[in-house]
């Protein structure tokens, strides 16, 4: 079963899961089964024309995958997927504790 | 001359270099936007930031911080500056612990931009990466717990909550904006990210005159490419936010304050950064809704730092 690792930023809309598994065996396959179980997550993922917005990035490991590629990209189980903003930092986790806030 | 006295005055103490680099920081100017807009009854001004001592808007609180800890002894060249920073915080402590010889130590996310990691290294800074999805909140809870663990070894700086962040602000960048408007500024209009220069700037600017308007500026998404911004449904406010001073809080997407960076590097010879085009969205939206006023807002750096970006955009 491949795994999706849900950036900090979009928690707020995965009831604060840090992991989304799937058995979808395709990138584009997984990504909207996150979609349909998460709803918030498409808009902050996909643009208006239902692309993965340009400021963000999509590793296979530790390997940075072209979006429009998704649909041929093939999973494994053993398949970690991160979504990443391009760039880093201005975000937090408001279920996280005070003490730990930045941005 | 200012360089013979710096040359004739090597034995300084620490305390008097780090106020003498002060003469270096601040200061910016204030450029009118001509070209993107254009009314005689309401004019948009923006802080060219980049253009100082350590090469954005956060070399002022970083600065401020700094100066202030070394005053106090709790920071000099035996002990280590430690915060968590994505960016340009990171990048002022570095040029000004470099210029100072104090030792920089930063947690700082994977995901920063390679010109970032490579500007750092250059600075001589100490980097513990944190992880990529995390942003700076899991960098910060690592600065957190190394000071934790070495309280000895370092002067944990924490841009977030030290109040140095937006006196910076209201002692500098307020009082510049008073002056170089001749105090005619109608409103002040800036992204929240630790909310420093909104807070310092818009305290400053209300208190010289109470109907001056604030008007904060976020991401419209959670998940968005405006370096250092909060998205405020999804983020805690940093500790030094005051939420009361905000007139007005609006939204700016990333795809817009990109857009901006093509249409000012065109049309007005800047080439900004992300965030300074976002702070630059806001004002259009603004101006285009008034009948008179002056709007100021800053840039708070240029687009030199940000090469994947500029490879994307153009």
């Amino acid at each position: 079963m491949a795994t999706i690792i849900i950036p900090t930023p979009l928690r707020k809309y995965t009831a604060q899961k840090r992991r989304f598994e799937t058995r979808e065996n395709t990138l584009s396959g997984a990504l909207e089964q996150l979609m349909e179980e998460h709803p918030q997550v498409r808009q902050n993922l996909l643009d208006d024309e239902g692309k993965v917005r340009s400021y963000i990035k999509l590793y296979i490991g530790d390997e940075e995958v072209n979006p429009d590629e998704s649909r041929t990209f093939q999973l494994d189980e053993n398949t970690e997927i991160s979504i990443v903003p391009a760039i880093a930092g201005g975000y937090q986790s408001a279920e996280q504790p005070a003490e730990y806030s930045t941005g | 001359m200012e360089t013979l006295s710096n040359i004739e005055n090597q034995k300084l103490t620490l305390t008097q270099k780090s106020e003498e680099l002060g003469s270096y920081i601040g200061q910016t100017p204030l450029f009118p936007i001509q070209h993107l807009y254009t009314s005689r009854q309401v004019k948009i001004f923006a802080k060219l930031e980049w253009q100082q001592f350590g090469d954005s808007v956060k070399a002022r609180p970083a600065y401020r911080i700094m100066r202030k800890a070394i005053k106090q002894g709790t920071l000099h060249e035996e002990v280590q500056l430690l915060d968590a920073s994505s960016g340009n915080t990171g990048i002022a402590y570095a040029h000004i612990g470099a210029a100072l010889g104090i030792p920089v130590t930063l947690c700082l996310p994977e995901n920063a931009s390679d010109e970032r990691k490579r500007i750092l290294k250059a600075l001589n800074v100490n980097i513990e990466f944190t992880d990529r999805g995390g942003g700076t909140d899991v960098a910060q809870h690592v600065a957190r717990e190394m000071y934790e663990r070495a309280p000895d070894r370092y002067y944990y700086a924490d841009q977030y909550s030290n109040p140095g962040n937006w006196q910076a602000h209201y002692n500098t960048t307020g009082p510049e904006i008073l002056k170089q408007t001749n105090g005619k500024v109608t409103h002040f209009i800036c992204g929240l990210g630790t909310t420093g220069t909104f807070t310092g700037t818009g305290r400053l600017l209300k208190e010289y005159k109470s109907d001056i308007r604030l008007i904060g500026l976020q991401p419209d998404l959670a998940m968005h490419g405006l370096e250092g911004w909060k998205h405020l449904e999804t983020a805690h406010s940093p500790s030094i936010y005051d939420a009361s001073l905000a007139d007005d809080i609006r939204a700016v997407s990333t795809e817009r304050a990109h857009q901006l960076i093509t249409l000012t590097a065109r049309k007005e010879g800047v080439l900004i950064s992300p965030s300074s085009a976002a702070n630059l969205a806001g004002a259009l939206e603004l101006a285009g809704e008034l009948e008179e006023g002056v709007i100021v807002t800053v840039f708070p750096d240029d687009l030199s730092k940000y090469g994947e970006i500029l490879t994307q955009l153009f």
